[in-house]
Parts: structure tokens; C-alpha cells; sequence
């Protein structure tokens, strides 16, 4: 069984739909990009997964054990945290917080977070203040903490944005580490898609306001409209 | 020296001076702690607008006669604490807008109130006091007090408890909601905290400057550190020295006690920038 099932979502808020008809699965160990342009409601797509909001029709099924609060959510970087003041540690272990009601951290949630600021190579961060870390090392810190909320799957909104390139190939790197070496399974959000056809095992394809293309990366580079992207953006590998 | 020190030492034989003392220190932290969030959720003005809304029931509650004032100061407080903050991010009159136009609108209404059923014939005393403070924190009955140390401990109590998740919820509210903590109900609590924080201050600074006692305390500790915790507690070491010293000053040399704990602020305000300033230049 998948490890996460969407049917026929239709997803807007208020009552108004941004983007319908919206089917695909994962399972565990993929690697899911779901592309497309500005407007096509992929961060609507995010926030429903989360639960952020609610599916207006449709449903979101998951796999017998697997709750919701254990995705490992990866946003984008918000303005607010440009000037705060919180070091790397306390936001890693953050990312402890969903899994139980008590009010501190025990020893297993500090471990965990040191060894997750370990595996991404920023525990020598650990007493740095987030916000003079330079974009990459920004978000390899708020990934250390995603992967302190979840061990199956991760989320990704558009996790490259506003990084230098050098940043940008080391974060696909470790992304596809997580994926490869800990079966951590991967939804990304992304508008690269030549990057994407690179890393990817499944794409997700939404056009405006509808869906063009599920399926394994290698059905889509034969589609139409994989075929017609690529020409466009100039080609994928 | 040793005549000021006689003077404090005598002054503080009087049971209203350590009562203002204790109830001072108390409410400076519990403000300054909430403050470092609510800077950080760009709800600075928050303090303001809800202290406004304070000023407007205190008049409704002198027009009323009631006897006590904070039974109706408080709810009141406390639904426009919420109502603020839960429609911060989705309102169709956006946050500011909204802080704004209460704040006058509350500000407005009270001054009007007073003015039309006056109680008393000295109304701009009534209302100077109301908004600056003057001296009620020098008029504090005993039972103030108890009810002053009470709330505030249940406050500081709440906050410790809540603190992680008070961190993730300021830090980033969607990622707290992805991973299944119940952020409304946290917004709630902060902003229930902060209702109480106010209508508390209100005895202490007067409604007008109640803002500078949230802010002032957060934004110093942000020029020295640069983690939550440490900020945190930087502000509130520094709010608790800061009131103290207003209040020591204000006694010694006679001037209003809320005025001169926020020039307080402002002193360490700007030595915590001129040493900021130093520490990364070296």
C-alpha cells in the first residue's frame, strides 16, 4: 500500500477552488516532484498535505500507521526569520515538539537532534545564531529539524530557492542521501524541473489550475507534455 | 551615597514602597518574557491597542461605578487579546489596521465616557492617571497585591511550561501546525497571557506606556544575543533592574513612577546598542 494516496482533491480556500482533479500516490522510497508554475496551486497542494487547510473534495489517505503530524515539513523561509534570534540547536530540536504533550525535551529528543545536525554536517553550528548562517546552511538547519519531526517522509517546498548554485547541488545531494541511504521517502515542490528529472523517481506535473502528468520519470520524458517542457525549459538529461 | 542609602532604607520601611517594589518586579517580568514574542510576531503595537481597550473599559467601569474595576477591565481585555490575535493572518482589515483603529476607537469612546458622566470634578487628573499611572502603583492595598503576585506567578508558571511550544509557534507557525501542534490554542493562551500582562501594567506604568515595558526589555536583550533563550532571559533580567531603578528614582527624586521607569528602559536600550555595536565591530 501507498504511503500516501490523494484522490480527486479539489483544494482552494473559502470555498473558492484553486486547482482540481488532483490524483497521485506515493510509496515509501520515492521520490516525488511536483512541478509546475507560479499560480498552479502547488503551495495550496503543501498546505492540504500538512493540513494547513482542508480539502475542499476529495481525500488524502495514508498508510495504517502513518500519522499525519509525521511528515517532515521543510517551508520556505519566512521573512520573520531574517532578525530572530534563535540558535541552531533550539530550532533543530523544535522539531521534537509534535510528538508528545509534555512541556520539555528528554535526552532522546536531544540526541536525536544531535544526530541529525551530525548526518547534515552542521553541529559545529550548533551555538550559532540562525539568522548569520548563509541560505544553505540555513536550510540544512530547518532540514535537521524537519527530520526530527518525521523518519518516513519528507516535504519540501521549493527548498532551493534563493540559494547560490554550490548550495543548491549540495542540498540536492543531501536530499538524495536521505532518500537513498535512509529510505526517507520525498515530495518536492519545485519550478526546476531539469533538476528534478535528475533526482527524481516520479514527477507530478500540474498546469494551470489542472493536472497534466503522474507518473515515473522515465514515462515522462517520453509524454507530451514532458517532451513539450523540456523544449521549453531547453532541455532536462 | 550613604544619605541616599539612609533615605532608601528608611523609605523602604513603608509597607507601600515594598509593595510597589514587589509588584513592579513582578509585572516587568512577566512583560518583558511575552514581549521578546510579541516583537518577534511583529505585534509590537499589540500592547498598545489592547491598553487603549483597557483605558476605554476602565472608563466604562468609573461611568458604571463599579466597585471593582478589574472584574469588567479584564474579559474586556482579554476578547480584544484574542480577536487580534486570531485574525492577524486571514482578516479582511489586516493586523495593524486593526490594532490601530482600536486603539483610537477604545481611546476615543473612554475619553468621551468620562467626559459626559463625570464622577468626579478633577477629569483630567482622573484621566492623566488612568493613562500614565501617576501613583496608584503607590496606593496598592494589600490584597492588590496578593491578587498582583497570584496572577503574575500563574503567568511566568504558564509561560515556563508552554515555553518550547510558545519558541516553535513564534519561529514558524506552519511548521508547528504540520507537525501536529495545535498552534490556535497556543496563539490563545499568548494572547490570554498578554490580556492579563496588561490589565496588570495598567497599575504600574498607566495604559500609555505600557507598550515601552513589552518592547523596550526584548529589543535591548536582541542587541546582545542571539539566541531565544538567552534573549529571553536577558529581557528579563534587564526589565526587573530597569523598574527597579524607576521606581527607586521616581521615590527618591519625586517624579511620576510609570514615566520614569520607561526612561529606565530607554537608558539600557541605548547602552545595549552602543555595547552591540561595539561587540560585533571588534
Amino acid at each position: 500500500m501507498a504511503l500516501l494516496t490523494c484522490e480527486n482533491l479539489t483544494l482552494g480556500y473559502d470555498g473558492k477552488s484553486v486547482v482540481s482533479k488532483l490524483s497521485f500516490s506515493v510509496k515509501e522510497g520515492d521520490y516525488l516532484c511536483i512541478v509546475g508554475e507560479n499560480g498552479s496551486g502547488k503551495s495550496t497542494l503543501i498546505k492540504t498535505l500538512i493540513g494547513l487547510i482542508q480539502p475542499l473534495e476529495g481525500k488524502i489517505i495514508t498508510q495504517d500507521g502513518f500519522g499525519k503530524n509525521e511528515i517532515g515539513y521543510l517551508p520556505q523561509r519566512t521573512d520573520v526569520q531574517k532578525d530572530f534570534p534563535a540558535s541552531v540547536r533550539e530550532i533543530v530540536l523544535s522539531g521534537c515538539l509534535g510528538r508528545a504533550i509534555r512541556p520539555f525535551y528528554t535526552k532522546e529528543d536531544k540526541a536525536l537532534a544531535a544526530g541529525n545536525m551530525e548526518r547534515l554536517g552542521i553541529l559545529s553550528l550548533e551555538h550559532k545564531s540562525f539568522k548569520e548562517l548563509s541560505g544553505g546552511q540555513q536550510q540544512r538547519v530547518l532540514l535537521a529539524r524537519a527530520l526530527c519531526a518525521t523518519k518516513k517522509l519528507l516535504l519540501l517546498d521549493e527548498p532551493v530557492a534563493g540559494l547560490d548554485p554550490k548550495a543548491v547541488s549540495q542540498f540536492y545531494s543531501l536530499i538524495e542521501m536521505l532518500n537513498i541511504e535512509d529510505k526517507i521517502t520525498v515530495i518536492m515542490i519545485s519550478h526546476d524541473i531539469s533538476s528534478c528529472l535528475g533526482f527524481a523517481s516520479h514527477i507530478f506535473h500540474i498546469g494551470s489550475a489542472k493536472p497534466l502528468f503522474f507518473g515515473s520519470k522515465r514515462d515522462y520524458i517520453q509524454s507530451e507534455v514532458g517532451k513539450a517542457y523540456q523544449s521549453f525549459a531547453g532541455g532536462g538529461d | 551615597m550613604t544619605e541616599i542609602f539612609d533615605k532608601i532604607v528608611l523609605y523602604f520601611q513603608y509597607p507601600f514602597v515594598r509593595y510597589a517594589m514587589i509588584v513592579g518586579v513582578l509585572i516587568a517580568l512577566c512583560s518583558s518574557l511575552l514581549g521578546v514574542t510579541l516583537v518577534l510576531k511583529r505585534f509590537s503595537f499589540i500592547g498598545d491597542g489592547l491598553s487603549h481597550v483597557a483605558f476605554g473599559a476602565v472608563s466604562v467601569a468609573a461611568v458604571l461605578n463599579l466597585s471593582n474595576e478589574m472584574l469588567l477591565v479584564t474579559p474586556v481585555t482579554i476578547f480584544f487579546a484574542i480577536l487580534l490575535l486570531r485574525t492577524g493572518r486571514n482578516a479582511k482589515i489586516k493586523g495593524d489596521a486593526m490594532i490601530a483603529m482600536l486603539s483610537v476607537g477604545a481611546l476615543a469612546i473612554g475619553y468621551l465616557l468620562m467626559h459626559i458622566f463625570k464622577t468626579s470634578s478633577n477629569l483630567a487628573g482622573d484621566v492623566c492617571s488612568t493613562l500614565f499611572g501617576s501613583t496608584s502603583i503607590l496606593t496598592l492595598s494589600k490584597s492588590d497585591v496578593y491578587l498582583c503576585a497570584a496572577l503574575s506567578v500563574a503567568v511566568l508558571i504558564v509561560f515556563v511550561v508552554f515555553y518550547n511550544k510558545i519558541f516553535a509557534v513564534t519561529f514558524d507557525e506552519d511548521f508547528a501546525r504540520a507537525t501536529g501542534l495545535n498552534a490556535n490554542t497556543y496563539n490563545l493562551i499568548i494572547a490570554i497571557i498578554i490580556a492579563i500582562i496588561i490589565v496588570l501594567a495598567m497599575n504600574l506604568v498607566g495604559s500609555l506606556l505600557i507598550s515601552a515595558l513589552i518592547i523596550f526589555p526584548a529589543l535591548s536583550a536582541m542587541r546582545l544575543f542571539n539566541g531565544f533563550k538567552s534573549v529571553t532571559i536577558c529581557a528579563g533580567i534587564l526589565s526587573v533592574v530597569c523598574t527597579a531603578f524607576g521606581i527607586l528614582i521616581s521615590i527618591l527624586a519625586e517624579t511620576p513612577v510609570g514615566a520614569t521607569i520607561v526612561a529606565a528602559d530607554i537608558v539600557a536600550f541605548a547602552i545595549c546598542c552602543l555595547s552591540g555595536f561595539i561587540l560585533t565591530r571588534r
